[in-house]
């Protein structure tokens, strides 16, 4: 399990409890954390669930597939920090990220 | 099939007798022998049991004999999300068939992003992204807004009228309009163009090939008139500027600017329209949805996506395999033709429950296949919502007892776009 934190765009902050192996997208939704739509249901495809991960934790949620990155090349407002939550599982080595999400997503 | 049948007299207890007919004919006749290029079971609206039987049956299915050549269907909600997002194996390229069922003509490629693989596609989308970004998206609201509240009051009272005319065509085409800075007066050009681009040359009636070409050119001539004037001036936000000063769009040939404009004029125009004339006939025949949405009017982006996935305007998309692809059992060769059927996918009940039921607050009512997935996902999906919404929130504080519809609207003949010519209704008085 690992405790992620979403901050939204106007600044308020939510932590979450998400489960191994679970997407930081599928918690977000579950729980309605605003911003983050996931469209394609955790394909890799539609890009509404667009987030920018803190600096300190870039490196910890890896490296984006081809087809992320893809993906993320038509979303809005993407930065060398943005990422598909979608694509980022959780594990312990997560434990305590900190993630921004946009505005909306559609 | 047995095993099915007692469900499945359940399930479609009260279906409309056109239905029954079709279901018994669907699961009577060889699987072979279904063609879903048929245009009279989209101008029927008989096409639903054949894919029911293709989904449970055959879910990657080859047809030999196709209207327009040997085809693949792929008809569940998982295959066709597989298809969409594999742009390396399926390809999209207009040389080699384009997204259509219907080949791209040879002989007269219009090059768009659409129709393309990356990298060039992913330049030229990028090119026109920014006119529907959010940013520009909040300005257009207020516009769209006042002109649909002007299209809305200019309604008769009392009387029939076609609400494809009146609202679903005006309000997509003034849009258009807008996002071109095209010449106001001339806007249902637009329109025509939009419905000439699409339309198959072997329906009774329809323009021949030769006539189709003519008058795309004729839209061609028309807007490098609009290009000249603006590519000399300095840049400004409709789509026209934006192609003629973007470095990615700006040495385009005139084919590719043909093509690049239809592609926009299409998917800015058919689809929207045929959502909305859907979603009014969606809604008139479930009443307990309409109360419920106006009992809780904040479900109105819900209903929205509902409708789009009831709707599903464009009821397919097409790939060109590049190499072969085992898939649900069988083996899709190099170069064979690929069709995702959209309209299929979003009833598919291993995916979306209770499919067949229009629920205005479905839960994750945004997954649905009709604006595709993957690279080529709908570029526009956040305008036709806004528009979408506008409408409904028009019609909601304007008619609590609905529009009255008159009489069954009539469908386009098309298995590409999935729409509507024509929808008498009368606005109680």
């Amino acid at each position: 399990m690992a405790k992620i934190t979403y901050i939204a765009a106007d600044g308020s902050a939510r932590t979450l409890d998400v489960p191994d192996g679970g997407s930081l997208m599928e918690a977000a939704v579950a729980n309605g954390v605003a911003g983050i739509d996931g469209d394609c249901g955790g394909n890799c495809a539609c890009a509404t669930c667009h987030i920018h991960v803190d600096a300190a934790w870039l490196q910890a949620a890896g490296e984006k597939s081809e087809m992320e990155a893809a993906m993320l090349d038509f979303a809005e407002g993407v930065t060398s920090d943005s990422r598909l939550a979608c694509q980022i599982m959780a594990s312990p080595a997560l434990d305590g990220m900190i993630v921004r999400t946009p505005v909306s997503q559609h | 099939m047995a095993t099915r049948s007692i469900d499945f007299e359940e399930r479609h207890a009260g279906e409309p007798p056109h239905l029954a007919a079709a279901r018994a004919q669907a699961y009577a006749m060889p699987l072979d022998a279904i063609d879903m290029l048929d245009t009279d079971l989209w101008v029927n609206d008989t096409h639903w049991p054949y894919f029911e039987r293709l989904r449970d049956e055959s879910p990657v299915h080859y047809h030999a004999n196709g209207k327009f050549g040997p085809y693949w269907s792929i008809t569940r909600y998982a295959d066709i999300m597989a298809v969409d997002t594999d742009h390396a194996r399926f390809s999209s390229d207009a040389h080699l068939g384009g997204i259509t069922a219907k080949d791209m003509d040879q002989d007269f490629i219009l090059p768009m992003f659409i129709a393309m693989d990356p990298p060039k596609h992913d330049v030229q989308r990028k090119a026109v992204s920014p006119i529907v970004s959010p940013g520009n998206l909040a300005q257009l609201e207020v516009l769209i807004r006042e002109r649909a509240q002007k299209i809305f009051d200019e309604l008769p009272l009392g009387e029939t009228f076609d609400w494809v005319d009146r609202v679903s065509i005006e309000l997509t085409t003034q849009m258009l309009a807008t996002l071109f800075d095209f010449p106001w007066d001339d806007r249902r050009l637009l329109t025509y163009w939009s419905d000439k681009a699409t339309s198959d040359e072997t329906v009774p009636g329809n323009p021949t090939k030769q006539e189709r070409e003519a008058i795309m050119l004729e839209c061609l001539m028309y807007f490098t008139r609009l290009w000249n004037e603006r590519v000399n001036a300095e840049p400004k936000g409709d789509l026209v500027s934006m192609l003629a000063h973007n470095p990615a769009t700006r040495d385009m040939v005139p084919m590719e600017y043909l093509g690049n404009l239809l592609l926009l004029i299409v998917g800015g125009n058919d689809t929207t329209r045929n959502s909305i004339t859907g979603g009014l006939t969606f809604m008139a025949a479930n009443p307990a949805e309409w109360a419920k949405l106006r009992a809780r009017p904040e479900l109105v982006e819900n209903a929205v996506s509902e409708i789009i996935r009831y709707q599903t305007p464009l009821a397919h998309m097409r790939r060109t395999a590049l190499v072969d692809v085992e898939m649900g059992g069988k083996t899709i060769r190099k170069g064979d033709r690929v069709v995702m059927w959209y309209v299929s996918g979003n009833r598919d009940e291993r995916a979306i429950a209770e499919p067949n039921r229009f629920l205005v607050d479905r839960q994750r009512a945004r997954q649905h296949l009709s604006f595709g997935f993957g690279i080529h996902r709908c570029v526009g999906n956040r305008l036709a919502e806004m528009q979408l919404k506008i409408v409904w929130q028009e019609i909601l504080k304007r008619y609590p007892n609905l529009l009255e519809v008159m009489a069954a609207p009539e469908r386009v003949p098309s298995a590409f776009v999935k729409g509507y010519t024509s929808l008498p209704v009368r606005i109680p008085a």
